[in-house]
């Protein structure tokens, strides 16, 4: 919104004189939102709807062909998360038939905004009823990449801003469409969310990447797909965010087995079970990669079989510095603790009644917020219940 | 008001700054009669501050907050201030208004001072959104610890000159410096820093809505402890990392707050750092994560932190902080107050000149009584949750 943060962005590309946004195809207002959701969602969202959906329709009419829209918003703050949800909803209603992906930041545990939690709950809870899937970053695991992997002793915003680039990067570039054919994929969104999207009570997915590291460390090390395939899958397992540190110990049940009775979220040693899975593997002799270990049954929930449950993506090109590289895009139980944290704490807050006043002055009530907690207590459940 | 005081500034090396146009005087000042400043004063002047504050506003491209800075224990400041909050909540009712307000200290000149505040804290308590409450006694004793580390023969000439946050480095021209003008520059430093955010750029800026929206979680307890950091910059550049923790640990020390309060030792609510100049995020958090578990926050905020980076650093200095915190240590201030208040009503001593203007009536010293009293209690409430531990309350059930 504001305009010397909207100008500060448009420079910073131009500058890199590989590409640019478009002169007219931002919109700024003068005054941010105040980490307001309610503001963000009931005040800028209908003053400027007609601006926000002309400046979008001008860029759809451009298109060939329609994929789909990719949201990229931040939780924790007022426009990102209330005029995110708001402009979410209007897509759903004047492109029905468009898939919608939102891409969103997770913000740190504590410190950065003090309503974080408010606006978090309030932005899953509207989108989960208006977008297809959401795809979901966390900074501090994101931080701790920047700090154990990529070697950063200092993090800034740049570098985490780099590392998310990565990540979107890895899912998101061309890779060929069926096996052996030399056609560029035409649909990664949709395909991505026709795979990974199966059932609309299940939208969260994670990305997982392997390797990381810093380029000082790059230049000595060497890579086999067995070897990065075997972290990754263990990181998928343990719901370990990055390939250090990972859990070695947890294993998936043996079928046949009785399972171990209902899924803890305080338990240390909890399995990681799958709705969906895909991995996109870039770089050389990407042919000779084994991925039977992700097509094991006892990963998947019992209601879709594993042929069904996982898909593999390949080409042949090296996908930024990285000889041979894997990424992972889960829907799974990645995110059911960091979602359980923040209903947890914006529960407590909201017993008792601390900063309900800046929300309803602009309209959103208490039983908004009530809704909120109860599809979102429905959603931990429904992905607790995954194990069986 | 007094034309004196008025034309003192006009001629002073400030005069540019202030729009000739914009000034509204008297003859006489209040007589440090909250009374005269509200009731008379108020009644005769409001059309003409609401024409120019009219006038002011047309000119914005978008009116962001007003900042409203006086004293309370005079007749002006504290009448008329308070008077124009209301003015400005019934024409602006959407604009936040931010007031710094100077409390008296407990020697101060004026006799009816207690008076003037009481009756004063009932206007901000109902129309401020915000309140930064400043004394005089803490600004001394910051510029006294500033005079001796200057003068002492252990730093000596190794203090930037320029970096005092008494000093009035940056501004127009050098003059003779007057005793209230290095704690008038401290508190101009934490208006400074309050506003930095939204006038440079960063790469987490702030706006001042947010103060507001992310630090007063119930409408009543909108008052804030400020403190800024550093007091001063040694010229040896050679320490770099440990004074900037230092300088995080300085901003909750209480020799740093600008009014005298304790607040490592209370219950916070809420806590706002405004970082200026060179530090990044991990910086931030590393300081965050370290001073944590020696602060006490209200079991429903345990990480009650806002956070914002500016990276234009203040005049004379590589990095800064202001650190406002919603915090129960303000209570001994507005107890010590009551009792101040109590002591001379009780002799109904000078009351006679209130009540002789039109419009003032006993009541209204025995509803900003009830009023300020309500506050103390609201704030002794948290505080006995102080002690509890933190409960996680029962959260809802879904059947499955």
């Amino acid at each position: 919104m504001e305009p010397k943060v909207i100008n500060q962005t448009l420079s910073k590309a131009a500058h890199s004189g590989r590409w640019k946004y478009g002169q007219h195809s931002c919109f700024c207002q003068k005054q941010g939102s105040g980490n307001n959701w309610a503001y963000g969602y009931s005040v800028h969202g209908p003053r400027h709807e007609e601006s926000i959906m002309n400046l979008i329709q001008k860029e759809v009419e451009k298109c060939d062909s329609l994929n789909g829209f990719f949201i990229i918003m931040s939780m924790a703050g007022g426009t990102g998360s209330g005029l995110g949800a708001f402009v979410t909803q209007n897509l759903q209603d004047q492109y029905s038939n468009s898939l919608k992906m939102n891409q969103i930041i997770w913000p740190y545990g504590t410190g950065e905004v003090i309503v974080q939690n408010y606006n978090s709950i309030l932005t899953l809870s509207h989108l989960y009823r208006s977008s297809d899937a959401l795809l979901i970053h966390e900074n501090d695991a994101v931080h701790k990449i920047c700090a154990k992997l990529m070697n950063i002793k200092q993090i800034s915003f740049r570098d985490i801003n780099q590392v998310l680039a990565h990540q979107l990067g890895s899912v998101f570039q061309p890779t060929y469409s069926g096996e052996g054919s030399f056609h560029y994929r035409r649909n990664p969104l949709g395909d991505l969310m026709e795979n990974l999207v199966p059932h609309p009570e299940f939208k969260m997915l994670g990305v997982r990447n392997i390797p990381q590291m810093s380029e000082n460390s790059l230049a000595y090390s060497t890579f086999t797909w067995a070897g990065l395939l075997k972290h990754l899958r263990q990181m998928l397992i343990s719901n370990a965010k990055m390939e250090e540190g990972i859990d070695w110990q947890v294993r998936p049940p043996l079928s046949g087995l009785p399972t171990l009775g209902k899924m803890s979220l305080n338990k240390e040693f909890h399995f990681n079970t799958s709705i969906a899975n895909l991995v996109i593997l870039r770089g050389k002799d990407v042919h000779s990669a084994e991925l039977g270990a992700f097509k094991d049954p006892a990963l998947y929930t019992s209601w879709l079989e594993p042929v069904h449950a996982f898909s593999v993506w390949k080409t042949q090109r090296a996908f930024s510095k990285y000889e041979k590289s894997a990424a992972l895009v889960s829907n799974s139980q990645f995110l059911v603790k960091p979602l359980d944290m923040i209903v947890g704490k914006a529960w407590n807050m909201f017993a008792s009644k601390a900063y309900i006043h800046q929300y309803t002055k602009f309209g959103i009530e208490e039983e908004d917020f009530l809704d909120s907690f109860t599809l979102l207590e429905q959603v931990i459940a429904s992905y607790c219940n995954l194990g069986f | 008001m007094e034309e004196g005081v008025v034309n003192e500034i006009l001629q002073g090396p400030l005069r540019d700054v202030f729009d000739s146009k914009q000034l509204i005087t008297d003859i006489s000042g209040s007589g440090n009669n909250w009374a005269v400043g509200h009731k008379v004063f108020g009644s005769l002047y409001q059309e003409q501050i609401l024409e120019k504050l009219r006038k002011s506003a047309e000119h914005c491209d978008c009116l962001q907050c007003f900042f409203v800075i006086h004293s309370m224990g005079g007749g002006t400041g504290s009448g008329l201030g308070t008077f124009l909050l209301k003015v400005l909540e019934d024409e602006f009712p959407e604009v936040y208004k931010f007031v710094t307000s100077v409390y008296p200290s407990g020697e101060d000149d004026v006799i009816t001072s207690p008076y003037n505040s009481m009756l004063a804290m009932k206007e901000l308590n109902e129309h401020a959104d915000c309140v930064l409450p400043i004394d005089n006694q803490s600004l001394f004793d910051i510029i006294s610890k500033i005079d001796l580390m200057v003068n002492s023969g252990k730093l000596g000439t190794a203090i930037k000159p320029k970096s005092l946050v008494t000093s009035s480095a940056g501004a127009f021209k050098k003059r003779q410096e007057k005793p209230f003008d290095a704690m008038n520059n401290i508190v101009a430093n934490l208006l400074l820093n309050l506003t930095s955010s939204a006038r440079f750029e960063g790469s987490l800026n702030m706006d001042l809505n947010e103060i507001s929206m992310n630090l007063v979680p119930f409408p009543q307890l909108h008052y804030l402890v400020s403190s800024l950091t550093p007091l001063y910059t040694l010229a040896d550049v050679n320490i770099p990392s440990r004074r900037l923790d230092q300088m995080f640990s300085d901003a909750f020390s209480k020799d740093h707050q600008l009014i005298r309060a304790d607040p490592k030792h209370s219950l916070y609510l809420a806590c706002a750092l405004m970082v200026r100049g060179n530090v990044q995020i991990s910086d931030l958090r590393r300081n965050i994560e370290r001073l944590k578990p020696s602060l006490r926050f209200v079991s429903w905020n345990q990480e009650g932190w806002k956070t914002s980076l500016c990276s234009v650093p203040p005049v004379g200095h590589s990095h800064s902080l202001l650190a406002l915190a919603n915090n129960t240590c303000v209570k001994p201030t507005f107890i010590e107050l009551r009792e101040r208040f109590m002591r001379l009503y009780k002799k109904r001593a000078h009351l006679h000149h209130y009540l002789q203007i039109e419009g003032m009536e006993e009541s209204c010293f025995t509803e900003a009584m009830s009023s300020l009293s309500a506050l103390i209690q609201e704030y002794n409430q948290l505080d006995a949750t102080k002690s509890m531990p933190a409960e996680d309350l029962p959260r809802l059930r879904i059947a499955v």
